[in-house]
């Protein structure tokens, strides 16, 4: 490599009648590179259009050199052959792109600053929730059907004070230390959790006994290849099971600046987001986990936030330095989840009903519509 | 309100005893609820036309109660008790010549005349579904979980005419279970198609000697819930508890095509007596019609309660009527 930039060297001198010569003489397309960079600082007198893509760069460069950007239309970056020169010719463009792009900008900032209140107001960026297509089921707050639908379904109970929550934690026979140590962490968010090794037993034998002894919540935590990775939420009379995965656990131990651990209060609950009849029915499944009187002495609160269909749980410990100001802690485990279907009645996947279930191939068909 | 329930094509019963129209040509729905107090125990478990014109929709509840709505003039009219909540929930609704068949779910079938007695007949424990025929009025089917195919003629009341039998013992010799969740009679012959909660579909025919299903076939791993027959011949839509709709094809028994769309159970499922349109009403609170000829989504409707049982219910301009449930 070294003796050929060292030949490449003596060329820069020859003028470009040589150029033909120097092309034979390349063993490597390393060199090229290298070659063209040469050039390019080199003021060359305008060739004839030819095949010869070298020709074309050198054109190109001194069209560049007079000011335009523009390329000639019959141009195509993706017609060079030789990877090496289609790569900096890429860069080139993109590079004009960006200075183009720069370049509007600061024009329109210039005109926006010189109008000064008389600006048209700035244009709001799409994102993917601003594109949202408007789901029909999104529950409007006066609607009476709804109201009532709630007002008796399987959590009235709870919501309207009759029952205290009792939840019962376990895991998928067998688990791995990872999730024992979720599922124990679980345990001190919620408050009134008790976790109990699943010994192998079955679901559908678990819950009449849970039942029996007053639970009111089930929560199955899934495991696979040491990581917890689903959760079945069953909520105990007769009511719906809920089952999402579990992605990006974090442990406490894992947390960066975290606060000490959470204490026994009971913590405020915000629900973000559940906006439509489906987010509804979760967002309640949610907030039955929790006593309904939280204990403002312990300034801790859980958090589901739901955006584009995944529900992210984080737990704090709030403080209010002044009227405006809060300073937050995050402690406890975080981790997000996604719905993958919601069945009518307690856990039985073979011959229950289930209300929604996630058909992945069906969803993938537009990107902007979401079900929570 | 008289207005609103004649533009009304597809009827639906729901969980909280609305029952609603959805008029599919306006692209809207309508409520229809008695006194304003809607409570859970009024939920509706069958809908049914009440006469051959299709002017009146009898809607059967939890509470043991028989509401009968006119179309024409928008409310309902009559209500008549029909058994208590302790018996059962209503499994079918039926009208033959101004009498009424009910049917509930620990098995009671009774015949409803005004003045005379009630002609009653035990179907048996657990029945899921029962059926009229059609073309003759006098039989009914009925069948449930352990309670296999029975034909029922009204007229005689004492024995089924026709009883099926289990298939043969599977492959480990071990009896296989029955659980009859819905049956439809095929016009124009004695044949009877049952979708069951093992996720088989099966004939029957009565006038073969044989009482064993002549066409089994199966669909899905999922438990089928609903079944209708489309106008044309020689198919069936089935759907399961995961919301899927199949076309199944009646000669040979094999899936012709499914129809996409529903996210929860399938609840109601019926097909238009004439077009080639099918209504679907799901646990995911929406009301869907599909055509049967391309299957694609015609129209979707937020249904916003949860459906009961066997609650669709069509009516066409040429008196169509879907009654499902």
């Amino acid at each position: 490599m070294r003796t050929g930039f060292t030949a490449l060297k003596k060329v820069k001198i020859n003028s470009d009648a040589n150029m033909d010569i120097v092309e034979a003489q390349e063993i490597k397309g390393t060199f090229t590179k290298k070659k063209n960079k040469k050039q390019k600082k080199q003021p060359t007198p305008p060739l004839t259009r030819s095949d010869d893509s070298m020709v074309k760069e050198t054109e190109t460069e001194h069209v560049d050199m007079l000011g335009e950007s523009a390329f000639p239309p019959e141009f195509r970056v993706s017609e060079i052959k030789n990877k090496q020169r289609r790569h900096l010719m890429f860069m080139k463009l993109k590079l004009e792109k960006r200075k183009q792009r720069m370049a509007m900008k600061k024009k329109k900032k210039k005109e926006r600053d010189a109008l000064g209140d008389k600006a048209p107001p700035k244009n709001v960026p799409k994102t993917i929730e601003n594109q949202r297509i408007y789901d029909e089921t999104t529950v409007n707050p006066e609607d009476e059907e709804v109201a009532f639908d709630e007002g008796t379904d399987e959590f009235s109970a709870y919501f309207n004070r009759l029952t205290h929550p009792k939840v019962l934690i376990t895991t998928s026979d067998r688990p791995r230390g990872r999730t024992v140590r979720f599922c124990r962490q679980l345990a001190t968010v919620i408050p009134d959790a008790h976790v109990y090794y699943r010994k192998g037993l079955a679901l559908k034998k678990i819950i009449p006994q849970c039942v029996a002894r007053g639970f009111t919540y089930l929560m199955v935590i899934n495991e696979d290849r040491k990581v917890p990775n689903g959760m079945v939420l069953c909520h105990l009379p007769d009511g719906p099971t809920a089952h999402f995965k579990v992605s990006s656990v974090r442990l406490r131990k894992e947390m960066k600046r975290r606060g000490k651990d959470p204490t026994e209060h009971s913590p405020e609950v915000i629900l973000n987001n559940f906006t439509t009849r489906l987010g509804h029915s979760i967002g309640r499944l949610f907030a039955a986990l929790f006593p309904h009187d939280p204990q403002f002495v312990g300034r801790q609160v859980a958090t589901f936030h739901n955006q584009r269909d995944f529900i992210f749980f984080r737990f704090h410990r709030y403080i209010f330095k002044n009227e405006q100001r809060v300073g937050i802690q995050e402690l406890g485990p975080r981790f997000t989840l996604k719905l993958r279907s919601l069945q009518k009645g307690t856990f039985d996947s073979k011959f229950g009903e289930y209300e929604w279930i996630l058909k992945r191939h069906e969803n993938d068909v537009c990107r902007r519509r979401f079900n929570l | 309100m008289a207005d609103k329930s004649q533009i009304c094509s597809v009827w639906v019963g729901s969980e909280t005893g609305i029952l609603k129209g959805v008029s599919l040509s306006k692209k809207q729905a309508f409520n229809f609820c008695e006194f304003s107090c809607l409570s859970r125990d009024q939920e509706v478990c069958v809908l049914g036309w009440g006469d051959p014109q299709e002017t009146e929709v009898l809607v059967g509840s939890v509470n043991g109660t028989v509401k009968t709505f006119s179309t024409e003039k928008g409310i309902f009219t009559e209500t008549r008790q029909c058994g208590e909540s302790t018996q059962g929930r209503f499994t079918g609704l039926a009208v033959t010549d101004s009498a009424l068949i009910t049917c509930v779910e620990t098995g009671l079938l009774r015949v409803w005349k005004e003045g005379s007695e009630t002609v009653e007949i035990n179907a048996g424990k657990n029945v899921s579904r029962m059926r009229q025929n059609p073309s003759q009025c006098n039989q009914v089917a009925t069948g449930g979980k352990e309670n296999g195919l029975k034909v029922w003629d009204l007229e005689r009341p004492e024995t089924p005419i026709f009883t099926s039998k289990n298939v043969r013992n599977d492959w480990l010799d071990l009896r296989v279970p029955e659980w009859v969740r819905d049956m439809a009679f095929i016009p124009n012959s004695d044949k009877i198609v049952t979708c069951t909660g093992l996720h088989q579909v099966r004939v029957y025919d009565p006038a073969s000697p044989q009482r064993r299903p002549v066409l089994e076939s199966e669909f899905g791993e999922y438990p089928l819930t609903a079944l209708s027959l489309p106008a044309n011949k020689d198919s069936v839509v089935v759907g399961n508890t995961q919301g899927q709709l199949a076309i199944l094809d009646l000669r040979k028994g094999l899936v012709r095509g499914c129809l996409k769309g529903l996210a929860g159970g399938v609840r109601g499922l019926q097909c238009h007596p004439s077009l080639p349109l099918v209504a679907s009403c799901g646990l995911d609170r929406f009301l869907r019609v599909h055509s049967l000829e391309d299957r694609t989504l015609q129209h979707t409707h937020t249904a916003h309660l949860n459906p009961s049982t066997q609650t669709i219910t069509w009516e066409a301009s040429h008196t169509v009527v879907f009654s499902e449930s």
